[in-house]
C-alpha cells in the first residue's frame, strides 16, 4: 500500500504483484544484455553495459547499437505489447483462449501484410502499415459478425476462430500465387521473426507501447470490475460499453503493433498473462505483471532462437510456439485433473 | 416534495418478452420497502430497473428529479447500491478484494486506496461478518457465506439508497434475520433500504412500506398493518390464509390454511403421481 500524508495519492499494489513485476523486469533486461554480448563476435558484458551508457569504443558501439540492439529492443517490447494485449483481452472474455493470437487479430495482421508484400510488392513501413489495417479490419469484422445485443465472449472467441481458418485459408492462396522471392519473404514474415529488425520496427512498437499502455492502465481498473459481471460494473459507476471499448480498441492496438514489428509470434499474448497471474497469484491476469512477463519470455526465446541451434538463427516465433504449445497442453492438463 | 427514488410508466422487458407494462412506484425516503409477490411477477426486474441495470423499454427511473440514465455513472453509484441476486464470481479472487472493489465509484486514478476507502471496507466485512473470512477464495465459500460477502460489497459503496434482491435467500434462519437486522439498522441510520423478500412474515416485521406485485402489476402499497389481509394474500398468491398478530412484534402474520380447507390445494382425491 502506498499513500502519500495528505492523501492526494493512494495506491494498494500487492506487494506479491510488485516482487513479482520487478523480477520478471530484471530478467528481461539480464536476457537482453546476455543477448546484446553475444553472437558472432562476443563482446563482454561489461563493455556491453559501458557500450549502453555511451563509454563504450567506436567498434563495440556499431556492434551494439547498430546491429544488436534493435533486435533485444524489439524482442522486449513486442513482448511487453503481446503480453499486456493479452492480459486485456483475456480479462475482457473472461477466459484464458481470448487471446489476440486465437482470435484471428493476428491472421487479420498477417492477411495484411502478406497482401503488401505479394499484391503490392511493398516493404517496409508498408508492410507493417498493412500489418495494422488487417489486424484491426479483422478484429472490427468478428467484433461486428459476433455482435448480437450484447457480445458474449465465447462467441467472440468462436468467432474469431472461424474467422482465423478463412484468413489462414487465404494467406496460403495469397503465398501459392506468389512470385518465388516473394513468397519467401512473405513465409519468413510468416514465421514471426526478430532476425533483421532495426530501428523502424523500434520506433512502430515503441509508439504503440507509448500510446497504449497508458489507456489499458487507466483502464485496468474497469477491466477489473467487468470481471464482476455487466450488472455489477454497472452498478458501481462503470460505463460498460464504454470502457469495453477503449479496452478492447487498445488491445487489438498493441497486438497490431507488435505484429507489425517482429510479425505474428506466437503465444506470447496467450502465455504471458497466465504465467504472470499464477505467479502473482492474483484473480486476473494484472497488465503490468503480463507486459513483464512478455518481455522475459520474447527475450528468452530470441536467447533461444539464436542458441538452439549453433549455425541457424531460428526465428523467434517458431521457439515462442514451441515453449507455449507446451505450456498450453500443461495449462489444460492442470485444468481438467482438478476436474474443472 | 417527491421521493428521491421514484418509476413513471415503466415497460419492462427481456427482449420481447414483457414483464410489466406502465409500471409506477416511489421509493419514499427513509423508507425501508420491502417488495413481495409471487414467482415471475416481476419484482426482481423492477428492481434491477431502479438500479439502472435493466433499460425500461419505455418509461423514466428518476433519481432526485433527473433520468437516471442521463446521470454520470459513478454519480449514481455514490447514491444508490444493489445486492444483485447470482453475480459472477471471478475464479481465484480472495473476499478482501472483492469488497475492496466496492469502493470504485469513490476511487480516482491516483486515489485508489484513500483511508476513508480502508475504512469502509473494514466496516462492511466486520458488520457482515466476513472479516474471519478475509483471505478466503470467494469460489470456495459455501451459499451463505457469499451471499454475506456479496452484501459487503454492496456495503462498502456507503450509498444512501441499498436495494437488495433477495438477501435472504441461501441464507439459514438464524442468518437471514441476521441480514435483516443489519438492514433495519441501515435504515435506522438514515438510508432508504428497498428489498425483494419471499417471506411474507419477514416482509410484514421488518418493511415500513409494502409494495404487493402480482404480474407486472402493484397491487397495493402502504404499511404492512394496512396493506396484508386474507383477500390479498388469495388474490395475489391464490392461497387461502388467516392474518393474525405477530405475537412477538405486533405485525401482520400470514398462517396459510390448512391443506383441506385451502381452495385449489392438492386434496386426497387427487392422485399424487410418482
Amino acid at each position: 500500500m502506498l499513500r502519500t500524508p495528505g492523501g492526494a495519492l493512494s495506491l494498494r499494489v500487492p506487494a506479491r504483484a510488485l516482487l513479482v513485476g520487478a523480477v520478471l523486469l530484471l530478467t528481461a533486461a539480464a536476457i537482453a544484455v546476455v543477448n546484446l554480448s553475444s553472437g558472432d563476435f562476443p563482446i563482454p558484458v561489461r563493455d556491453v553495459l559501458r557500450s549502453l551508457i555511451g563509454q563504450g569504443d567506436p567498434g563495440t558501439d556499431f556492434i551494439v547499437h547498430e546491429l544488436r540492439l534493435p533486435r533485444a529492443l524489439v524482442a522486449l517490447l513486442v513482448g511487453a505489447a503481446l503480453g499486456a494485449s493479452g492480459a486485456v483481452f483475456q480479462g475482457l472474455t473472461r477466459n484464458p483462449l481470448g487471446s489476440p493470437d486465437f482470435v484471428g487479430m493476428t491472421v487479420g495482421a498477417a492477411t495484411g501484410a502478406l497482401v503488401v508484400i505479394l499484391l503490392l510488392d511493398g516493404s517496409g513501413l508498408q508492410v507493417a502499415a498493412g500489418a495494422i489495417a488487417g489486424c484491426v479490419l479483422t478484429s472490427v469484422a468478428i467484433y461486428l459478425l459476433a455482435f448480437r445485443g450484447g457480445t458474449q465472449a465465447f462467441r467472440l472467441i468462436l468467432m474469431g476462430v472461424g474467422v482465423s481458418a478463412l484468413l489462414e485459408a487465404f494467406n496460403s492462396y495469397l503465398i501459392v500465387k506468389g512470385r518465388l522471392d516473394e513468397a519467401l519473404a512473405a513465409q519468413v514474415w510468416l514465421i514471426g521473426s526478430l532476425g533483421g529488425r532495426g530501428w523502424t520496427e523500434v520506433t512502430i512498437v515503441g509508439i504503440t507501447l507509448a500510446v497504449l499502455l497508458p489507456v489499458v492502465l487507466y483502464y485496468g481498473r474497469h477491466l477489473n470490475m467487468l470481471a464482476l459481471g455487466d450488472d455489477t460494473a454497472t452498478l458501481h459507476g462503470v460505463r460498460v460499453e464504454r470502457s469495453r471499448a477503449v479496452l478492447a480498441l487498445a488491445s487489438v492496438g498493441l497486438a497490431a503493433g507488435a505484429t507489425a514489428a517482429a510479425g505474428p509470434i506466437a503465444f506470447v499474448a496467450l502465455a504471458a498473462p497466465q504465467l504472470a497471474a499464477r505467479l502473482t497469484r492474483s484473480p486476473g491476469p494484472g497488465i503490468l505483471p503480463a507486459a513483464a512477463m512478455g518481455a522475459a519470455l520474447m527475450a528468452g526465446s530470441d536467447w533461444a532462437a539464436q542458441r538452439v541451434l549453433p549455425d541457424h538463427d531460428i526465428p523467434a516465433g517458431v521457439v515462442t510456439a514451441a515453449i507455449g504449445g507446451l505450456y498450453l497442453t500443461w495449462l489444460l492438463a492442470r485444468e481438467w485433473r482438478r476436474g474443472r | 416534495m417527491q421521493a428521491r427514488l421514484r418509476a413513471d410508466n415503466l415497460t419492462l422487458a427481456y427482449d420481447r418478452r414483457v414483464v410489466a407494462r406502465d409500471l409506477g412506484v416511489e421509493i419514499a425516503d427513509g423508507s425501508f420497502t420491502v417488495i413481495v409477490g409471487p414467482n415471475a411477477c416481476g419484482k426482481s426486474t423492477l428492481l434491477k430497473s431502479l438500479a439502472r441495470v435493466l433499460k425500461p423499454q419505455a418509461g423514466t427511473v428518476y433519481l432526485d428529479g433527473a433520468a437516471i440514465a442521463s446521470l454520470p455513472s459513478r454519480q449514481v453509484a455514490k447514491q444508490l447500491g444493489m445486492l444483485p441476486q447470482s453475480p459472477v464470481v471471478p475464479a481465484g479472487i480472495v473476499v478482501e478484494d472483492l469488497v475492496a472493489r466496492g469502493r470504485f465509484a469513490h476511487q480516482r486514478l491516483l486515489r485508489q486506496w484513500s483511508a476513508d476507502d480502508e475504512a469502509a471496507v473494514r466496516e462492511a466485512m466486520a458488520v457482515t461478518e466476513v472479516s474471519d473470512l478475509a483471505d478466503r477464495f470467494v469460489d470456495e465459500l459455501s451459499g451463505g457465506q457469499r451471499q454475506r460477502v456479496w452484501l459487503a460489497v454492496a456495503l462498502a459503496q456507503q450509498t444512501p439508497i441499498l436495494l437488495l434482491d433477495e438477501p435472504t435467500t441461501f441464507l439459514d434462519l438464524a442468518h437471514q434475520f441476521e441480514v435483516l437486522d443489519l438492514c433495519a439498522e441501515l435504515h435506522e441510520q438514515g438510508r432508504t433500504v428497498v428489498a425483494v423478500l419471499h417471506d411474507l412474515n419477514q416482509a410484514c416485521r421488518y418493511a415500513t412500506d409494502l409494495v404487493v406485485m402480482r404480474g407486472g402489476e402493484i397491487v397495493a402499497q402502504g404499511a404492512p398493518e394496512a396493506v396484508m389481509t386474507a383477500d390479498l394474500v388469495e388474490h395475489v398468491f391464490g392461497v387461502t390464509s388467516q392474518v393474525m398478530t405477530d405475537p412477538q412484534t405486533g405485525t401482520p402474520m400470514v398462517v396459510p390454511a390448512d391443506r383441506r380447507r385451502r381452495r385449489g390445494a392438492r386434496t386426497g382425491q387427487q392422485k399424487v403421481s410418482a
